[in-house]
């Protein structure tokens, strides 16, 4: 997390905001008469243009000003929400997104159009919007008077509470004293007597001969906090005599140009030009679209953490003391052995902590697809209403963001092939809006997701006949009911007889199954006729560390992830001659396909006479790896390898062992696909 | 002594551009996300300004200043709002909650700066 | 200019060392077989001894194995494939310099395996040629320039096309 950097945390910010504004929005649409809805709205509006214009996004401060000034509208009872209303600003979404993104260029016409639409649907006209906007409200041109006398009388008396609050008179009586010189007389008529005095209060009032060059408003900016409420009488000293007529025409006046003072400070403090441009520079110099890639942690975690780091420093300097004065004796072994168990002890808890920085609730990820839904809805005529359980789930970051795109697949299917029209829905006796329920669970280290709709359920008819089709199967073949679902998963397997606009795009179950299973998950379908399909997702807590089997394959030693291991048997010097050529061996009745580690390494070494074969699944499929020795299993911690190196099939990753050298982690799904082309090659030829 | 200050403001980016304006100018910054927590550091250790955003999760900010205008700890501490709002009801409100003074976003670096040298007493 | 060398230059990207407005260039030389290279001394981010190194079956000769440096996974190349030179000898003079360049894109460190690495010195851009198009026993586009100093040339390689992923950089 970059800790420094304003404008790429305001990126961040911004998109939480933007999510946080249009999951009210949706809302909205359900419940136009909300008011903690728009308030909601409101509220998320207004603070993103503050920032904006903080950090020099000033073509999205004014484009949501516009937005803002509509939803104040509404807060204020003035327009009603409409669902035009609330429909133009998620249309704004976007364009507030693209305003966050990048500098604004060649966004000015779309956010013109959008404005447009706005001002139809409050039923506003261009002018009122444009009056409203900021910097256009001061333009009443008063300027306070300045006066050029030689210097000022000032007379004030502090409001009751001021001191309580904060105020400090002295720092007032040293900014006036900063001005010009100044001659300072205390004023003790109101003090009270003794037996009524409040000794928290200000009861003192002072007047200072000011000299100098200065200008009324000048003294009006020191008390500008506190002029409201307070007693403030500004003279000017003609001539170093009074004159009673001009401090009577004075003290008449004052009300009005302390007015006017006031509204003079709110201009000179809203439209930053200088500053706000230098930022919009900096803005502009950082590449767009690469942002550092963040993560919001909360802050008791981080305190544990440094608790953990405080521990782990004060052992080191044990560790430091007892290098210097040598390890003798019993007694220094005693104390170097502690010292090596409390190391091991802060190292694993910090392990875990560092593990649970990463996880993020899942809400972030359910909550983009609420105006998936929303856009599904509309796009399909269906009515849809989606649940969401179970938000508060955490889960890896990457692993969020990783599955992002396969549920958008599965939400889609879904709502497009799952979900029937209202009318369907009725003559079937069912409730005319259909229901999609997404949820999240923990369970033993593994988080459940489902994907659940009470739409048609799945054709098994439809798929089998597909299957036939497609000859993926033999016609009339008998398989299980879970083997037909496989079915689905199998690739440029899709069931949607017409291709509609919003599913088949390109990706189909396969891809989503893959991904998923690059995430070390698994990916069920159940589906009852009439009822409706439940998909359940199966992932890993983390990515970043998993128990794996060290092996050894010619003098390189290799990390299995544990997941995939179904079990390891002996490779007899027997077995391994008779198999050559065929590279099978039958596992309980069944041929496994298996590699030879160190042929497909080329370790130019000579086989361990007691190999072994760790034989794998994933998905279904199995294959033996032939591995020389297994060393035992290790919790590993992913690394991952360079740009030069990504594209080199068999690893998905590299860890480091105890004695600092690093060991490389088998991908398993790239080599079951090669124990699989294997067996399809062996097939073929009989 | 540097002058220690305390800002509460549930933006993490105005948090940061805060932070590094004032921690510029010499001074020492405590962070708070929210009011609740803001009110919280402001219960453990004295501070010589805190600067508060109004609008705020959990605790907004007039609630927080008037919690903190009841520690004796922070007797007298000025305390500055952060306010985008442009009519005065609001200000009147966080003046009676018991704020010192206010700063108008957006700002620059240099009127922070003039208001922290402004309500710290030396 | 020769219409080949044209061509060459086009397809040659990034066409030069970053020469500073001086045109001069801080560089960190080393010996590779018989020849003395210099790489830019910003791009250097340590030099090692040699480390124990972990073989990534599959992977490209040029960088065919890794380490770990200080917890990250770093290939290690070796640049005597990029230039053709025989496989050395490990000696007592041997090291590794750890370098970070963009991959892809990609801040990247990469090691590379030297067998002596001599001193930072300064490079003048009057001193360097432009490689000729023909006659050259290496790939043009993987120099930048050939510098003469004190009587010898040293050889400023293109690291960006020398670790390039991208196919179409590829030895044709």
């Amino acid at each position: 997390m970059n800790g420094q950097d304003p404008i790429a945390a305001f990126r961040v910010e911004a998109g939480e905001l933007l999510v946080g504004i249009e999951q009210a929005l949706l809302d909205l649409t359900h419940d136009l008469e909300s008011r903690d809805l728009v308030d909601t709205v409101f509220r998320g509006l207004h603070t993103l243009k503050g920032s904006g214009a903080m950090f020099g996004f000033d073509a999205l401060a004014n484009f949501t000003h516009h937005c803002e000034t509509a939803f104040d509208r509404v807060r204020k009872g003035k327009v009603p929400a409409t669902q035009e209303l609330v429909a133009v600003i998620l249309s704004a979404m976007d364009h507030m997104q693209a305003l966050v993104d990048g500098d604004g260029s060649g966004l000015a016409a779309a956010g013109d159009d959008i404005l447009a639409r706005l001002h139809n649907a409050i039923g506003d006209d261009n002018e009122a919007m444009v009056a409203a906007a900021p910097g256009d409200g001061d333009g009443n041109g008063a300027v306070p008077a300045t006066h050029g006398a030689s210097g000022w009388r000032v007379t004030f008396y502090l409001p009751p509470d001021a001191m309580a609050n904060g105020t400090n008179p002295l720092a007032l009586l040293d900014e006036m004293r900063g001005l010009g010189d100044a001659k300072v007389t205390a004023l003790t008529d109101r003090i009270p007597p003794l037996a009524e005095l409040d000794a928290s209060q200000c009861h003192i009032g002072w007047q200072v001969e000011l000299r100098g060059d200065v200008t009324r408003e000048d003294i009006e900016d020191v008390f500008i906090f506190v002029m409201d409420d307070m007693e403030l009488d500004i003279v000017p000293l003609a001539c170093g005599e009074e004159d009673p007529a001009i401090s009577a025409t004075e003290i008449a006046a004052q009300p009005v140009q302390a007015e006017a003072a006031a509204v003079g400070e709110a201009r000179e403090t809203s439209p930053v030009e200088t500053g706000a441009a230098s930022t919009a520079d900096t803005a502009r110099g950082r590449p767009v679209g690469t942002p550092t890639e963040s993560v919001r942690v909360p802050a008791e975690r981080l305190d544990v953490l440094m608790d953990r780091v405080g521990e782990l420093v004060i052992v080191q300097s044990r560790l430091a003391q007892l290098a210097h004065g040598g390890v003798r004796g019993p007694a220094g072994e005693l104390a170097l052995r502690s010292v090596a168990e409390d190391i091991e002890r802060l190292a694993s808890e910090l392990r875990d902590t560092m593990m649970v920085l990463r996880m993020v609730p899942v809400a972030s990820l359910f909550g983009r697809f609420r105006r998936l839904v929303h856009d599904l809805a509309r796009e399909t005529g269906k009515t849809i209403e989606l649940s969401t359980h179970g938000e508060t789930t955490e889960v890896d970051k990457t692993v969020i963001e990783r599955l992002a795109d396969p549920m958008v697949h599965l939400i889609r299917n879904a709502c497009d092939h799952g979900l029937e029209t209202a009318e369907d829905r009725i003559a079937a006796g069912k409730p005319a809006a259909g229901q999609v329920r997404l949820s999240a669970q923990q369970a033993a280290g593994e988080v459940l997701i489902t994907i659940r709709d009470d739409g048609r359920g799945i054709d098994r008819e439809r798929v089998r006949a597909k299957a036939e089709a497609q000859g993926l199967i033999e016609p009339g073949q008998q398989m299980s009911d879970s083997e037909l679902m496989q079915m689905i998963f199998h690739p440029g397997f899709s069931t949607a007889a017409q291709v509609t606009n919003l599913s088949g795009r390109g990706v189909g179950m396969d891809v989503v199954k893959r991904t998923i299973e690059s995430l070390r998950g698994t990916i069920d379908i159940a589906s009852n006729p009439g009822e409706g399909s439940t998909v359940t997702l199966r992932i890993p807590l983390t990515l970043a560390i998993i128990d794996g089997l060290l092996v050894r394959v010619g003098e390189g030693r290799y990390v299995i992830p544990l997941g995939a291991v179904e079990e390891c048997i002996e490779l007899s010097l027997e077995d391994d001659l008779r198999s050559r050529g065929r590279s099978f061996v039958t596992l309980r009745d069944r041929l496994v396909p298996f590699i030879r580690m160190r042929d497909m390494f080329e370790t130019g070494t000579r086989p361990d006479p007691h190999q072994k074969i760790v034989v794998i699944t994933t998905g279904g499929e199995r294959v033996g790896l032939v591995v020389d020795q297994i060393i035992g299993s290790h919790q590993t911690v992913i690394k991952a390898m360079s740009a030069l190196h990504r594209d080199v099939p068999a690893f998905a990753g590299a860890t480091i062992l105890g004695d600092g050298s690093v060991a490389l982690i088998l991908d398993t799904l790239q080599l079951v696909s090669v124990g699989q082309a294997q067996e399809e090659r062996l097939l073929a030829a009989g | 002594m540097t002058a220690s200050i305390l800002t509460v403001d549930d933006s993490s980016s105005l948090r940061i551009a805060i932070r590094i304006a004032l921690s510029g100018a010499g001074y020492a910054v405590t962070e708070a996300a929210d009011g609740m927590e803001g009110l919280e550091k402001a219960r453990s250790a004295k501070f010589d300004m805190i600067i508060a955003d109004l609008n705020m999760p959990r605790m907004n900010g007039l609630e927080m200043i008037r919690e903190i205008r009841k520690l004796p700890i922070q007797l007298g501490t000025p305390i500055i709002f952060l306010t985008t709002e442009s009519d005065e009801g609001m200000k009147q409100d966080a003046r009676q909650s018991g704020a010192t003074g206010w700063l108008v976003k957006p700002f620059v670096p240099e009127q922070l700066l003039r208001v922290a040298a402004k309500v710290l007493s030396r | 200019m020769q219409p080949v060398e044209l061509m060459q230059d086009i397809l040659t990207k990034p066409a030069s060392a970053n020469w500073d407005d001086q045109g001069q260039l801080e560089v960190l030389t080393f010996d590779l077989g018989e020849e003395t290279l210099a790489i830019e001394a910003i791009q250097v981010r340590e030099i090692l001894d040699l480390l124990p190194e972990t073989k990534v079956p599959g992977a490209p000769m040029l960088v065919s194995s890794v380490v770990n440096f200080r917890g990250k996974i770093i290939p290690i190349a070796d640049l005597r494939l990029a230039f053709d030179m025989p496989p050395a000898q490990v000696s007592v003079d041997s090291r590794i310099i750890v370098i970070e360049i963009e991959v892809d894109g990609e801040p990247t460190q990469i090691g590379m395996r030297t067998d002596k690495v001599h001193e930072v010195t300064t490079l003048n851009r009057n001193d360097a040629e432009t490689p000729p198009a023909v006659g050259m026993r290496w790939r043009r586009d993987f120099i930048h320039d050939l510098v003469r100093q004190s009587g010898g040339i040293i050889v400023l390689p293109n690291l960006g096309a020398i670790f390039s992923t991208d196919p179409s950089d590829a030895s044709s």
